[in-house]
């Protein structure tokens, strides 16, 4: 076979059982006390500090962790209940969400021990923010033609340039960022990216919010003139961060995040179909059901196998690809069928909402944290055509 | 499963390497492949793998039987293995001993019944039943005023109008006339004829995710070989962007139906919601790839690919076929959505976050 795919059907284990119920459970307090509204995922103040530290007091930021940074050393798929329990709640993730996935297991691993110890705590409290700082205004896909400068001068290096669609910026406390510490060579375009961590709300930086078609304001423009940032903030190999950017993207292409972003709309669907649907009804929602448990099966399956210390990167990132399609697609489909919901339905106007919602946000989901385009390349490399 | 769990996936594949080479096949118009392939299959007790020894089987495990069909449609092998190990599978059930030869199941499909009658013989018509005409035998499933039976049947005692399906495999209809059957008995409590379509989907959906593996396999192959506009086509964004759509048609396919084999496999009985889950959506899922993947392979192929000369419709069309058997998708689709609209709106996640 050229290209063998698997999909081992692992479940979850008992524990991550027990997780789910004081997961449900805090959601359901957070709600009743009015924390956020889990029918409305289009609230604008998305950002909520107290709730971020709440869940990192419960122990669930940095999960999986050293327990010495704060962490639980908890497995990744207790992590994945986790997610998907928020997700599906419509819970205000934004705070913590990147700092979570994906930031903090960057300066695990690239970070000298003092930033670590002093950073990785406080990720785990729920009291940072963290941005990703990639495209730039004439680099998105093709990150390796970044060209915003850091460049050396005493302790540390200047930086001058423009990231850009940096989301959170403007709440963010830190960003993880890539710039160029040297040219390309002829050999390799992809050399002279250094990856650095950058302390935000400082001066030297101007973050310019960026208004999206949702009518959010999640995504900046982010100024750097003449801001330095000390040597220990490099972190990896100076030229060398295009081979650290792709070993940890497993995990950060097959979430619960890359198909349940817009789920809402089906439960909402089926509150408003009721206990009788006809015909056509049925037959839609059990056709957008195959496909919410298929995709989480295989997403559950990609968590299981790299817990299980194997690499899944194809499939991993065939969960983002045919994820991310069918998130896009959902809203549509949901609105095909709620064109025969009874005017009566108490829920009517909610589902109104969110599928008005749902469809502006539907665009950027094949797009943000590598397009379908780039994707389809990765799996393409895989199955032997590149 | 593409590391053989177990020995006796591991006898399928070599009987099927050894015997049922596709392109051998393809040019066998006198069918001569298929004796010593059914034979091969016989001595190895595969037909009648979910038979235990004491009803006259090799009583393999459901998980290693299904690991087998898994495997047999990758090779999509035009004999009734999986006809007969369901039909085992459901005499079993009953504790009626499986006879040799070829068997397959009646009914088919969840429109069509069988019913006993007051002097204990089987009347009923099923259409779509696969390789009827090939079957010595036929498994049963019937309702009646004493509940639900299970019987075995001998095929000659029906009548059996042939046809052949979008596969090029027998699809026949059989008729039940007064028929008096080998063997009856209750079926076990809860069992039905929805848990013989579920089990039936299944089966189907891990042939339709073994033969799209197969269909991946050899659309990559083909395309780095051939040339056009003086390079592989491989080379091209858009045939690449294509087999990775076809890639993840597979993966769907292969993920939705393993889950759901999986789960049969461990249950303890088919009458719950999480079984009806998997079952249901695996067959929805796999029927939906077989679509969209055999399209995308036939696209990578082009002219060659629908000749008769050429393998690809060995897989692509019986991917086809199989999705009408045992229930298509748009029927469980219906049963799948009544189901969570019953269940209410509040209960969906819970179900999906159960599996």
């Amino acid at each position: 076979m050229t290209a063998a795919l698997r999909f081992d059907p692992i479940r979850l284990p008992e524990k991550c059982e027990q997780l789910r119920k004081e997961v449900r459970a805090f959601l359901a307090e957070e709600i009743a006390a009015g924390t956020f509204d889990p029918y409305a995922p289009n609230r604008e103040d998305n950002d909520a500090p107290e709730f971020s530290r709440r869940v990192g007091a419960k122990g669930w930021l940095g999960m999986t962790w050293p327990k010495k940074y704060g962490g639980q050393e908890r497995s990744f798929l207790e992590r994945y209940v986790v997610t998907e329990e928020m997700r599906v709640a419509n819970a205000p993730t934004r705070r913590f969400f990147v700092a979570d996935r994906q930031s903090g297991p960057v300066l695990l691993k690239y970070a000298p021990e003092h930033i670590k110890m002093d950073i990785l705590p406080r990720i785990c409290r729920g009291e940072v923010c963290f941005a990703i700082g990639m495209s730039e205004p004439n680099s998105g896909s093709d990150l390796f033609a970044a060209k915003t400068r850091a460049t050396k001068t005493d302790g540390g290096y200047l930086i001058n340039g423009t990231k850009i669609w940096t989301s959170s910026a403007h709440i963010a406390d830190y960003m993880i960022a890539i710039f160029r510490t040297s040219p390309p060579t002829k050999e390799n375009r992809r050399h002279g990216l250094t990856q650095f961590l950058v302390k935000m709300k400082q001066p030297g930086i101007q973050v310019n919010p960026i208004g999206q078609i949702t009518g959010q304001f999640e995504f900046n423009e982010v100024v750097f003139t003449d801001y330095f940032v000390p040597d220990d903030h490099v972190l990896g190999e100076v030229d060398g961060a295009w081979k650290q950017a792709t070993s940890e993207l497993a995990y950060e292409r097959s979430g619960p995040e890359r198909f349940l972003e817009t789920y809402y709309v089906l439960t909402e669907l089926v509150r408003a179909v009721g206990k009788n649907p006809d015909t056509r009804s049925a037959e839609g929602i059990g056709r957008l059901v195959a496909q919410v448990h298929t995709m989480r099966r295989m997403s559950v399956s990609v968590a299981g196998m790299l817990q299980a210390g194997k690499e899944p990167v194809v499939e991993a990132s065939i969960v983002k690809d045919i994820g991310t399609v069918w998130e896009q697609q959902l809203p549509h489909r949901v609105r095909d069928l709620a064109a025969f919901v009874e005017e009566t339905a108490t829920n009517r106007e909610t589902l109104e909402k969110q599928l008005d919602f749902a469809i502006k946000t539907a665009p950027k989901l094949t797009i943000q944290g590598g397009t379908t385009e780039v994707l389809r390349g990765i799996i393409a490399r895989g199955l032997g055509l590149r | 499963m593409a590391e053989s769990e177990n020995i006796v996936a591991e006898t399928a594949e070599k009987i099927f390497a050894d015997l049922a080479d596709a392109q051998t096949i393809n040019h066998d118009k006198q069918g001569a492949w298929k004796a010593p392939l059914w034979q091969a299959l016989t001595e190895a007790g595969l037909p009648l793998s979910w038979v235990p020894d004491d009803l006259g089987g090799s009583g393999a495990s459901l998980a290693e039987g299904f690991s087998v069909l898994n495997v047999a449609g990758r090779h999509a092998i035009a004999v009734p293995l999986a006809e007969t190990m369901l039909a085992g599978w459901l005499l079993t059930q009953a504790r009626i001993a499986s006879p040799e030869g070829e068997m397959t199941v009646v009914p088919a499909s969840p429109k069509d019944r069988v019913t006993v009658n007051e002097d204990g013989s089987l009347s009923g018509r099923a259409r779509g039943v696969p390789f009827a005409k090939d079957a010595k035998h036929f498994a049963v499933l019937a309702s009646g005023s004493g509940g639900i039976s299970i019987a075995l049947v001998d095929a000659a005692k029906c009548r059996i109008e042939s046809g052949i399906g979008l596969g090029g495999d027998h699809n026949d209809t059989v008729t039940l006339d007064k028929v008096q059957p080998v063997t009856t008995k209750s079926a076990p409590k809860g069992f039905d004829q929805t848990t013989l379509m579920l089990m039936g989907g299944v089966v189907r959906s891990l042939q339709i995710a073994g033969s799209l593996e197969s269909m991946l396999d050899i659309s990559v192959r083909y395309s780095n070989e051939r040339v056009a506009f003086e390079k592989k086509i491989s080379k091209f964004q858009a045939v690449q962007h294509n087999l990775a759509r076809l890639a993840g048609e597979s993966a769907a396919a292969l993920a939705a139906a393993t889950s759901a084999a999986d789960t049969i496999a461990n249950a303890k009985s088919f009458d719950n919601d999480a079984v009806f889950l998997e079952a249901a959506a695996a067959k929805i899922r796999c029927s939906e790839a077989a679509e969209k993947g055999s399209g995308i392979a036939h696209q990578v192929h082009g002219a060659i690919g629908f000749t008769n000369e050429h393998i690809l419709h060995r897989y692509s069309l019986r991917a086809l076929a199989w999705r009408d058997d045992f229930g298509s998708e748009s029927y469980w689709a219906v049963e799948l959505g009544k189901l969570v609209a019953n269940r209410g709106a509040d209960e969906l996640w819970p179900l999906v976050a159960s599996r």
